[in-house]
Formats: C-alpha cells, sequence, structure tokens
C-alpha cells in the first residue's frame, strides 16, 4: 500500500512539475515579444552561451571527426571502399553526431550555467528585487537567455559538424592517405540539403528549445539555498541529456523513414 | 476608517490594558497601508494571525519582532509577492491581493524595497545598479539619466564608488546602493527589511540616519522591518511589536519600551525565556532521555 501512495505522490508531484514547466514556457514564449525592441538583452546571451561554448564544441567537434575518420577506415578498407570516408564522416556528423553531441556539451557547460545562474539569482533576491521594482524577471532575465541557446544550438552545432569534417579529412588525407578529391567529391555527391543538412538543423533546433528551457525552469524553480541550486544544475545536465537522446530517436524516426 | 488604538491584538495597550487607560486620539491620522483582520498561511503552518494595523503615511513606523516572527511576509504581503488567504491588504487605497498583474507593477512602481542582501544585480556595476529601475521605467536621455544616479548615489555617500562591483563592497556600502536605487524612481514608500543586520556600529548609524532624512527630506513613508530595538525605535515615529505572527505591542517608542506586557519587556530587553520559550516545544526532558539508541 505504501509502494502505490509513494507512485501516486511521484507521479502527481511530476505532472504537477511539467504543468508548472509548461506554463513558464508559455509565460516565457508571451515574454520574448519585448525583446525584438531590446534584442541586445539576447546578443549578450547568445555570446554567454554561444560563443564562450565554442571551444570546447570545436575541439570536440574535432577529435569526434578524427576518431570517425579512423573507425570508418578500418570498416571501409574491409570492402575496398575508404574512398566513401568522406561522405561516411560527414553524414554521421550532420545527421546525428553534430546535433547530438552538441546537445550534450551545451547542456553540461551552458545548461548547467544558466541553472546556477538563474538558481543563485534567486537565492540572492535578485529577482524578487526586479519583480519590487514592476520588471517581470521572466522577460527581463529568463526570456533573453531561453532564445539565446535556441539560436546558438543550431549555430554551434554546424561549427561541430564543419570542424568535426576537417578532423576527419585531417586524419583521411592526411594520415590514412585517402584521396583527397575522394573524400570531398563523394561527401558532395551523397550529403543532401534538405535530408541530411536541414534535417540536421531542425534536430539541433529541437534540442535547443528543450535544453534551454529545461536549463532555465530548473533554475526559476531551484529552492533558494546552495543545496538546491546544486540540486537544480544537476537536473538541468540529467533532464537534458535524457530528453535530447530520446528526442533524438524520436526526430530521426519521423525525419529519416523513407530516406 | 477603523479608529486605531493603541492596544495589542491581545487587548492590551503597549502600557497595560486599554480598558484602564480609556480611548486615545488617532496616533496615525493618515493611513497609506492598512491592513485588517489579515492571516496568511504557509501549508498547515499559519504564519500571520488575524493581524490588523496602520502605517502613517509620511512617517517611519517600525515592525519589531524576532526571527521568523513574520516580519518578512508582512511585507511581502504588503508588496504583493505573497497573497494572503484572508483578510485585507489596502495600499493607497488599492486592495493588494486583487490587483492584476498589470496594475500590481504600475503600484511597484511606487514602492520601493531594501532587502536585507540588498539583492543588487551581481553582473552590472553601481552606477548600472541604480539606473536600472529608470532604465526599466522611463526613456531619460543618458546625459539626464547620469545626472539622476550621480544625485542618488551622492545622497547615500557613494558617488566616488560607482565603478564598482557588488563583489567590491562591503555590507554596509552594498545596502546603501541598494537605497539609492530604491528611491531611484521617488516613491511614495520605501520597504526596508532588516536594514541593519549584519552592520557594523558605523554603518548601522549611516543607515539609520539615512532612512530619516530621506523619509523627511523626500516626505516618504517608511516600514522599517527590524528586531534591532534600539536603532528601530531611534528613527521611528511609531511601532509595532510582534510576536508569532501577532502584533503583540504598539504605540510610540518611547510608550513600546515602557510597556509592562510580559512579550514586550522579552523582546525590549532580550531576555531568553519568558512568553516566547526557549525551548523548541518537545516531549519530558527525562523520558525521553531513557528511550534507548536511535534519534
Amino acid at each position: 500500500m505504501n509502494l502505490f501512495a509513494y507512485l501516486g505522490a511521484w507521479a502527481m508531484g511530476t505532472f504537477e512539475r511539467v504543468g508548472r514547466a509548461s506554463l513558464f514556457l508559455y509565460e516565457i514564449v508571451a515574454g520574448s515579444g519585448q525583446l525584438f525592441r531590446r534584442f541586445t538583452l539576447v546578443i549578450q546571451q547568445v555570446y554567454a552561451v554561444g560563443v564562450l561554448t565554442l571551444l570546447i564544441i570545436m575541439v570536440s567537434g574535432l577529435f569526434v571527426g578524427m576518431v570517425l575518420g579512423l573507425q570508418g577506415y578500418n570498416t571501409l578498407v574491409k570492402f575496398g571502399a575508404e574512398e566513401s570516408l568522406g561522405l561516411l564522416v560527414s553524414l554521421s556528423l550532420v545527421r546525428e553526431l553534430g546535433p547530438v553531441v552538441t546537445a550534450l556539451l551545451f547542456a553540461g557547460r551552458a545548461g548547467s550555467a544558466l541553472t546556477a545562474e538563474i538558481g543563485l539569482m534567486k537565492a540572492t533576491e535578485q529577482l524578487a528585487g526586479m519583480e519590487m521594482m514592476a520588471v517581470n524577471p521572466v522577460t527581463r532575465v529568463i526570456a533573453p537567455r531561453f532564445l539565446a541557446g535556441v539560436i546558438a544550438m543550431p549555430l554551434l552545432a554546424a561549427m561541430f559538424s564543419a570542424v568535426g569534417v576537417l578532423g576527419g579529412h585531417l586524419v583521411s588525407v592526411g594520415l590514412l592517405g585517402v584521396d583527397a578529391g575522394s573524400f570531398w567529391s563523394q561527401m558532395q555527391s551523397g550529403v543532401d540539403f534538405y535530408d541530411d543538412i536541414l534535417n540536421g538543423v531542425i534536430k539541433s533546433a529541437v534540442f535547443g528549445v528543450v535544453v534551454s528551457w529545461i536549463a532555465v525552469f530548473e533554475g526559476y524553480d531551484a529552492v533558494p539555498t546552495s543545496e538546491g541550486v546544486s540540486r537544480a544544475t544537476n537536473r538541468t545536465v540529467v533532464y537534458s541529456s535524457l530528453a535530447v537522446l530520446g528526442l533524438d530517436f524520436v526526430l530521426t524516426a519521423l525525419m529519416f523513414k523513407g530516406v | 476608517m477603523n479608529q486605531p488604538e493603541n492596544k495589542t491584538n491581545n487587548g492590551e495597550t503597549a502600557n497595560g490594558p486599554s480598558s484602564a487607560r480609556g480611548p486615545r486620539l488617532d496616533p496615525i491620522g493618515d493611513a497609506l497601508v492598512e491592513i485588517s483582520d489579515l492571516t496568511f498561511k504557509r501549508d498547515t503552518r499559519t504564519i500571520l494571525h488575524n493581524l490588523n494595523l496602520r502605517i502613517a503615511r509620511g512617517k517611519i513606523t517600525a515592525i519589531m519582532g524576532g526571527s521568523g516572527c513574520g516580519k518578512t511576509t508582512l511585507l511581502n504581503l504588503i508588496g504583493g509577492q505573497l497573497r494572503s488567504q484572508q483578510g485585507k491588504v489596502l495600499v493607497d487605497g488599492l486592495s493588494v491581493p486583487d490587483l492584476t498583474t498589470e496594475e500590481l507593477f504600475a503600484l511597484r512602481k511606487r514602492m520601493g524595497m531594501l532587502f536585507q542582501t540588498g539583492a543588487l544585480l551581481t553582473d552590472l556595476d553601481v552606477f548600472e545598479n541604480v539606473a536600472f529601475p529608470i532604465r526599466e521605467h522611463t526613456r531619460l536621455p543618458e546625459v539626464l539619466l547620469r545626472h539622476v544616479v550621480l544625485m542618488k548615489l551622492q545622497t547615500v555617500g557613494l558617488r566616488g564608488a560607482r565603478d564598482l562591483m557588488p563583489s567590491e563592497l562591503s555590507g554596509g556600502m552594498a545596502r546603501r546602493v541598494a537605497l539609492a536605487r530604491a528611491i531611484a524612481l521617488e516613491p511614495m514608500m520605501v520597504m526596508y527589511d532588516e536594514p541593519f543586520t549584519g552592520l557594523d556600529p558605523i554603518s548601522k548609524g549611516v543607515i539609520a540616519k539615512l532612512i530619516h532624512d530621506l523619509n523627511h527630506s523626500l516626505g516618504i513613508t517608511s516600514i522599517v522591518v527590524s528586531h534591532d530595538v534600539v536603532e528601530a525605535c531611534s528613527i521611528s515615529d511609531y511601532a509595532y511589536l510582534m510576536g508569532d505572527g501577532r502584533i503583540i505591542g504598539e504605540g510610540t517608542p518611547q510608550e513600546v519600551q515602557q510597556s509592562k506586557s510580559d512579550y514586550v519587556r522579552q523582546f525590549m530587553e532580550g531576555l531568553p525565556d519568558g512568553p516566547v520559550p526557549y525551548q523548541y516545544p518537545a516531549s519530558d526532558y527525562a523520558d525521553d532521555l531513557m528511550q534507548g539508541d536511535g534519534r
């Protein structure tokens, strides 16, 4: 009986929290309109969550591309198809690894920072102070950070894929001796703009919405203590990662069904 | 309008039972804030019990009481950050719990609040912190805005600290900057939440002087929530004493200090035990010790 009571309480708590998060998202979207008049607030946050995340994205992209080159070569060479290495590396990156790994890294670096920043603003009464100055913190603090995440994610994913392809080229052509012309021509002929690149961009935009939403909600909903902010930061990384991986499967099934 | 008496919710004045002293003239006059029969609960715990108080327009009113007695909750209810389950909260004739978000924000533009922590925005320097409400609510040209900010900073003695970040300020300086920000829009009322807590004697004196001077020079209404009896009484025109979510005493600071009420005496003299018990409610001590292991 206790187990049922526990499960019931857990389910009620979870649904209640999801409901609150949905209302919070609605409030953010409703308040975002005002930001077009003060777009500098969004640009500042694009710098904070996007530009400052660029280094880890580019380094990770480079190494992922290099590993793809090595792993792909070992397999393709058995079939004499090492000329297709450029296609394998680029498709892997733009369809899958670019959006997903970028979203996971973004959640770890920028998402956790957003949650901690907003949680600490709550704990130090900065958000309450804004409310008492008749300034809506959702419009002034939350919405710019959310929009910045949504804008930055596809751009970061594109950077990840681009650097990854260069990493793959470095290993394939420079180290393993694959013909450079074949590497680029196979890639050019095999990668479709709509089916591959655009779908990858859509994926990363969806991940941008989800990760930013989780990050700002967890910060805003954090218990205003050091332990509360710590737990909220932890939840951001865990929930974002799980959401990205789960959504990736759903989006992949929808997008690439007939390709 | 209710004719307030100098009496506690228990029916006693700060100096004894009201019936023994007869009715008094209204010591408050025109009230900016009127609270009647206010009850506020958090989950099952009642924070404020059937509270009645009035804040005089243009005066400094101190609300004193021990930690956790509901003082800050009361400020949050006046500012509309919390909504009461029962009772009235009127600010300048407006019923705060019934206001829409737009109406509440319009009212808050006429209020200032000094938080216990200062609540300065940590990513902005001193100048930008004071400029923040002005930038948000007005379209002042940059030259005028600079003049206004420097005037506010000059008032609190920190014009020279305009370029410092909040992390570079002492506790007293941070509170002075927060005070400059609170008066940036020239509000009709400023609420001070524990303005003296954690400050050295000099900083306490500076804050007390600023509250007093600003009140008189700008003609604003001030509500000072504090457990610092000496400082709060030194600047206030009228004082309420709260205990366990109730008003347990009220009057001019002199009247409150001379009160015979046990509650008031315990608080004013800082006695560890009395009507507010030293021990948190628990089972019998000897029985508890005999329980053996576990907690």
